[in-house]
């Protein structure tokens, strides 16, 4: 049957962390928050991170309503950078947002994203693209935001 | 002779290809319809021998392109059984024919503390021009309510409609709901107080029969890509005495009568709200589809699709696994289902789908007010045309079952 296709995309893995996401949960006193919308289907995602004074991500969490690949992408996210640094997470934002356009890519910047990498096989489903990096867009504008208060307060 | 409709496919090549190595099942056409060699021979046609611009010439060609624009014209006016040519002005399509009333009519009428009253299941097209010409006006919206089964609540339409109301707006035909509202019994409510009635058929007139003096409507707006017709091309049908009446919608050519330095005149209608070199070929096409619709009959068109929705409708209600809305009495439905697999994501669903050829709309359906009021994010949406077939219903009932059974994990959580 053409569903086993589907496989390509809906890998175990992914069906896991959509089952039982990660970090899944609002963070209280979070040093930053982001809440971006897929217009197209309306599903939301709200991020929580921490941030501390060295700009490492130590803590992060989400909320929210969305499909399987938007879910399990926003759990394998939140794996993939905590502990990581702002600059380290940005850098994982270009990478995935790269790999999902089917952009060439370093594979030792790929083994950074760890989980998240297996999304790479989006590609061939063009529609979904927006569903796998909902969440990473929230991180970026998550941390840019972050990064833009501070700036706001020097001056 | 009518032709046969349940032998309809071979005017539509693009229905015979594969989709992910299966048979294509189209079932998107509310967002829009597959068009038949029909149609596009009478585009090549227009451009490979009549094309010129309209009214302008002297010569043959522009003649030519003139009559077939203004033949198209006389066949939407007994399409959807106008009084005259006159009230029937082409547009983009159903949404820039919406905006045309609230910019023209609704900016010269309404003012502040007058009501609009719109209905809570209304398309983005027939809620967004209504609620910024309140919000410009300092009018107040007013939503008319749903059933506890999907259809529009006449008895809260009794209490919104009032001596304030000066606009009516309301969708024939819903594009999630899968219902057809009750459009001549508004119509006379909104007049007993004194209120102009607007009705968005996008849903409609490609699939039943409409006659616009009948439902005694003041305007009635729909796209022609929903009935087979080439996108870029729609009309809104206008009672003459308000169209007359209105401000033109833009300025340009063709729209007026006299232009001096300071002041100008505009032209008879239509063309008063036909600024700028038109859709002609559109037109044309448009003219087309109606055609290849009346030669079927709308009635066996209508006809056709109950006869699907007779056999799809309950097999999805039988479902415990899925969830309809809008009402489950196939009677009271039309062609477009909305639904979910329960514990699924509309949008997994749809590429699930995808993978066995068939095409569906997952998402909000530019519905947004009404989604929130269901309490939902998005649905599936499918919706039937003419050249569907029994086969297509069981194609989608088979790709569902593979669905659920692709994703029989602790997804599924029915019950």
């Amino acid at each position: 049957m053409s569903l086993s296709k589907l496989n390509s995309l809906y890998r175990e893995v992914i069906l896991d962390h959509a089952d039982h996401p990660h970090h899944k949960h609002a963070l209280t006193d979070a040093t930053t928050t982001m809440t971006v919308k897929n217009p197209t289907c309306g599903d939301v995602i709200n991020l929580d991170i921490d941030l501390n004074e060295d700009d490492v991500i130590t803590n992060i969490g989400f909320t929210g309503e969305g499909c399987t690949i938007s879910q399990s992408s926003a759990s394998m996210m939140s794996d993939a950078v905590l502990g990581k640094t702002k600059d380290e997470a940005l850098k994982m934002a270009k990478t995935f947002s790269d790999m999902v356009m089917g952009k060439q890519h370093d594979q030792a910047d790929l083994d950074e994203l760890d989980d998240a990498a297996i999304l790479s096989s989006i590609v061939s489903f063009p529609a979904r693209i927006k569903c796998a990096t909902l969440s990473w867009w929230a991180l970026q504008r998550a941390l840019l935001s972050s990064q833009q208060e501070e700036s706001d307060g020097e001056a | 002779m009518k032709t046969d409709i349940s032998d309809l496919r071979g005017d539509f090549p693009i229905l015979d290809q594969l989709v992910n190595d299966e048979p294509l099942t189209y079932l998107d056409n509310a967002a829009t319809a597959q068009k038949p060699n029909q149609v596009v021979a009478a585009l090549t046609h227009f451009y490979q021998t009549d094309n010129a611009n309209v009214h302008r010439g002297v010569h043959t060609l522009a003649e030519r392109a003139t009559a077939a624009y203004e033949d198209a014209r006389h066949k939407v006016t007994h399409f959807i059984k106008a009084a005259e040519p006159a009230e029937v002005i082409f547009t983009k399509g159903a949404t820039d024919s919406l905006n045309l009333v609230a910019s023209t009519y609704g900016e010269a009428n309404i003012e502040a503390g007058d009501e609009i009253v719109i209905s809570i299941m209304e398309h983005h097209s027939n809620l967004i021009p209504w609620q910024q010409l309140a919000l410009r006006k300092h009018a107040t919206l007013k939503y008319i309510e749903l059933t506890p089964t999907g259809e529009l609540d006449m008895g809260d339409a009794e209490t919104k409609i009032t001596d304030k109301t000066k606009i009516v707006a309301v969708a024939h035909a819903s594009n999630v709901m899968g219902t057809v509202n009750p459009i001549a019994a508004l119509t006379k409510m909104a007049h007993q107080h004194g209120a102009i009635m607007v009705c968005d058929g996008a849903q409609a007139v490609p699939h039943m029969p409409v006659d616009v003096q009948a439902l005694n409507v003041d305007f009635y707006a729909f796209s022609g890509h929903k009935m087979m017709a080439p996108t870029g091309i729609g009309v809104l049908y206008g009672k003459r005495d308000l169209l007359a009446a209105m401000p033109p919608y833009q300025f340009g050519g063709e729209m007026i009568n006299f232009v001096h330095r300071y002041e100008s005149t505009w032209n008879e209608l239509p063309w008063k709200f036909e600024a700028g070199t038109q859709n002609i070929a559109g037109a044309v096409g448009l003219g087309a589809a109606i055609d290849y619709l009346e030669n079927l009959g709308m009635s066996n068109v209508q006809a056709h699709e109950q006869q699907l929705v007779n056999s799809l409708l309950p097999q999805l209600t039988a479902d415990h696994q899925i969830e309809v809305y809008g009402p489950h009495d196939p009677a009271r439905h039309t062609g477009v289902i909305a639904f979910n697999i329960k514990g699924l994501h509309p949008h997994d669903v749809a590429t699930a789908l995808d993978m066995e050829g068939v095409a569906v709309r997952a998402g909000h359906h530019c519905a947004q007010p009404l989604m929130e009021t269901l309490g939902l994010v998005a649905t599936v949406r499918t919706s039937l045309y003419i050249y569907n077939t029994q086969d297509d219903v069981d194609r989608l009932i088979h790709a569902l079952n593979e669905t659920k059974e692709f994703f029989s994990h602790e997804l599924i959580k029915a019950e």
